[in-house]
């Protein structure tokens, strides 16, 4: 109403002085978002349906991209259960590791700074570096965990080299990088509040009563948020799969991004690797609402019922 | 994060009132639990990054003996220059560190905090469904307009320069723009309107007044923006194609492709963990020396490292 109001009668000076100094402050993310953001999106939408290899002009075919993409494409949906594995696996598998890592540190203990540290530091140094630490130690010849085993005469495992073992081999680094989360659940268990465990008590809750019916609950929110962001962040993974197997061995870890990547930059289909992006970026807003939409039925927030 | 903030989850036990056995017994029980799960979760995720260290002190016999030499004897410190000077990281630092990091973490700083005040501190119409936009931006994957912007640069004539890097970073980062958003709306509105009465433009209060008081969200903003760009490969790997041009990240993986097919007399090892420790020191230093930015900016936002 104020603003009908105001914009009948004009906007008075100061009104008017704001609004241009808004826009003005705004203005390099609003170019920024035309220009890097929506135009790129838009293309990206119209290069999806196109033949188009960087060099000869984009040709239309609709949605042949796509229904290539879902029929025929030898490598689609092995990239596409590679890395619904490697996320439906890994996600889930990262949050209760770190969500119990978090309640370990949050118990009367000396060092937790230090522990936290040591939990936290793998996944800030750069992703090349652990990958060539990790290409070293699951190394079946000269890697440390495989230098344990010959030396205690037990067969060495190919980590990185079978097919079978590749992904799972990525899934425990990639739990292993998980420290982000372990401080954000860290803080979240921090802020619960005491007289909530005292009430438990007086109830009679033991210790894992106390953890099912008051540190999950409350926890529920920023588990979600974890959660969410997890899975768009494992979507995209590029770096380690990309580095450390390169996608093979065969095809075993060829990751979406990493698949599109190639695609992009190496095979030069652009319309393909368009299409692949608009299938990731509606995946990925798919997640987002079912699980923004569904999280009022579990998620805890004080207060509310 | 200090003893007053403690033991949301175990100290109850103190209080429980058990029939049989002791509390203190009890207690002195799960301690000693949580102390060895502990120290063993911490073995196990320090132990890579210390591999990396420890074999970047190694010669080649102690990096291919079977049963792994855990504690390198003698120690060859040597390695780091070599390993440095080998494949001219000179270089690749140089490049990191001012053709991209520094210029991308100063000019995402200044762009966002710009923004941020424009979404914060004055009234505007259409400000709050701006600012929706701004937010969902930070949803949309960065492999959607990868394409796309790769052909806008490619016809600027950017490929093989930073400008794809820099030039974004003047128009303000979503994730930025949102956590120094939410700091500057905590700062008292009075603060800003006895400025404006004392005559003071909005640049002027932005810079003379939010600026001061914003510190530790600009800390934040610039350790994860320069971590980000030190850390970051895909990037890379997609702009730049000439070895003279290449950050550290794609120049430890040129490095790790020569020297491990030079076979296991060519310090390929112990110079491939020598240069990734190198390339991490940078990272777990900064962590040491601002690891409280680090958690606030964590856990207050959920910023991935």
């Amino acid at each position: 109403m104020a603003v009908a109001t105001a914009s009948r009668r004009g906007m008075t000076k100061t009104e008017k002085r704001n609004q241009l100094m808004g826009v003005l402050f705004i203005s390099p993310w609003l170019i920024g978002f035309l220009l890097f953001a929506l135009f790129p999106l838009i293309a990206s939408l119209y290069y999806s349906m196109t033949n188009y290899d960087f060099i000869r002009n984009p040709q239309f075919i609709g949605l042949t991209n796509y229904v290539r993409l879902f029929t025929v494409d030898p490598d689609f949906w092995t990239v596409m259960y590679n890395t619904v594995y490697y996320v439906g696996f890994g996600v889930p598998l990262g949050i209760a590791v770190a969500f119990l890592i978090a309640n370990l540190l949050n118990s009367d203990i000396r060092g937790r700074t230090l522990f936290r540290s040591i939990i936290y530091i793998p996944s800030i140094v750069p992703a090349v570096c652990t990958a060539m630490v990790w290409l070293f130690i699951l190394n079946v010849q000269y890697g440390a965990i495989n230098g344990i085993l010959k030396t205690i005469g037990w067969p060495t495992i190919p980590f990185l080299s079978s097919p079978e073992l590749a992904k799972p081999s990525l899934i425990m680094i990639y739990v292993w990088a998980q420290g982000t989360a372990v401080v954000i659940f860290l803080a979240a268990l921090q802020d619960v509040p005491r007289s909530l465990y005292d009430a438990a008590l007086v109830d009679g809750a033991n210790a894992w009563a106390r953890f099912w019916n008051v540190t999950v609950p409350m926890c529920t929110p920023v588990i979600l948020f974890n959660f969410i962001m997890g899975i768009i962040a494992a979507f995209q993974d590029f770096t380690l799969p990309f580095v450390l197997t390169g996608g093979g061995p065969m095809k075993s870890t060829e990751f979406y991004v990493v698949n599109l990547y190639r695609n992009a930059f190496v095979q030069f289909s652009i319309g393909k690797a368009s299409a692949m992006a608009w299938i990731l970026f509606l995946i990925i807003l798919v997640f987002s609402v079912i699980l923004f939409r569904t999280s009022a039925r579990w998620v805890y927030y004080g207060g509310e019922k | 994060m200090t003893s007053a903030s403690q033991t949301v989850s175990s100290k109850p036990q103190l209080q429980e009132h058990t029939r049989s056995g002791s509390i203190s017994a009890r207690k002195w029980i799960s301690r000693a639990l949580i102390y060895t799960i502990l120290i063993l979760l911490g073995i196990t995720w320090i132990f890579p990054l210390y591999w990396m260290v420890s074999s970047s002190l190694k010669d080649d016999p102690q990096i291919y003996t079977v049963p792994p030499v855990l504690i390198p004897n003698p120690v060859f410190w040597n390695n780091f220059y070599d390993a440095w000077t080998r494949f001219d990281f000179n270089q690749a630092a140089f490049n990191s560190v001012f053709l991209y990091s520094l210029p991308v973490t100063i000019f995402t700083l200044i762009s966002s905090m710009i923004v941020a005040y424009g979404f914060a501190k004055i009234p505007w119409r259409g400000r709050d469904a701006l600012f929706w936009v701004c937010i969902a931006t930070m949803m949309l994957p960065w492999q959607v307009t990868m394409v796309p912007l790769f052909i806008i640069f490619k016809n600027l004539g950017w490929i093989n320069t930073y400008w794809p890097f820099v030039v974004p970073s003047l128009f303000g980062n979503a994730y930025f723009i949102f956590l120094l958003r939410q700091f500057f709306l905590s700062i008292p509105e009075e603060l800003s309107d006895a400025a404006r009465i004392d005559g003071s433009s909005e640049f002027g209060i932005l810079w003379r007044i939010i600026l001061p008081l914003s510190k530790p969200a600009i800390a934040v903003v610039l350790l994860f923006r320069f971590l980000w760009s030190w850390n970051d490969y895909l990037g890379p790997l997609i702009y730049i194609n000439s070895e003279a041009m290449q950050p550290l990240a794609l120049a430890i993986y040129r490095m790790r492709t020569l020297a491990l097919s030079m076979g296991t007399t060519s310090m390929a090892y112990p110079h491939l963990m020598a240069v990734s420790t190198l390339v991490a020191l940078p990272i777990i230093l900064i962590f040491i020396f601002a690891q409280r930015t680090f958690i606030e900016g964590i856990s207050t936002t959920g910023l991935k490292g």
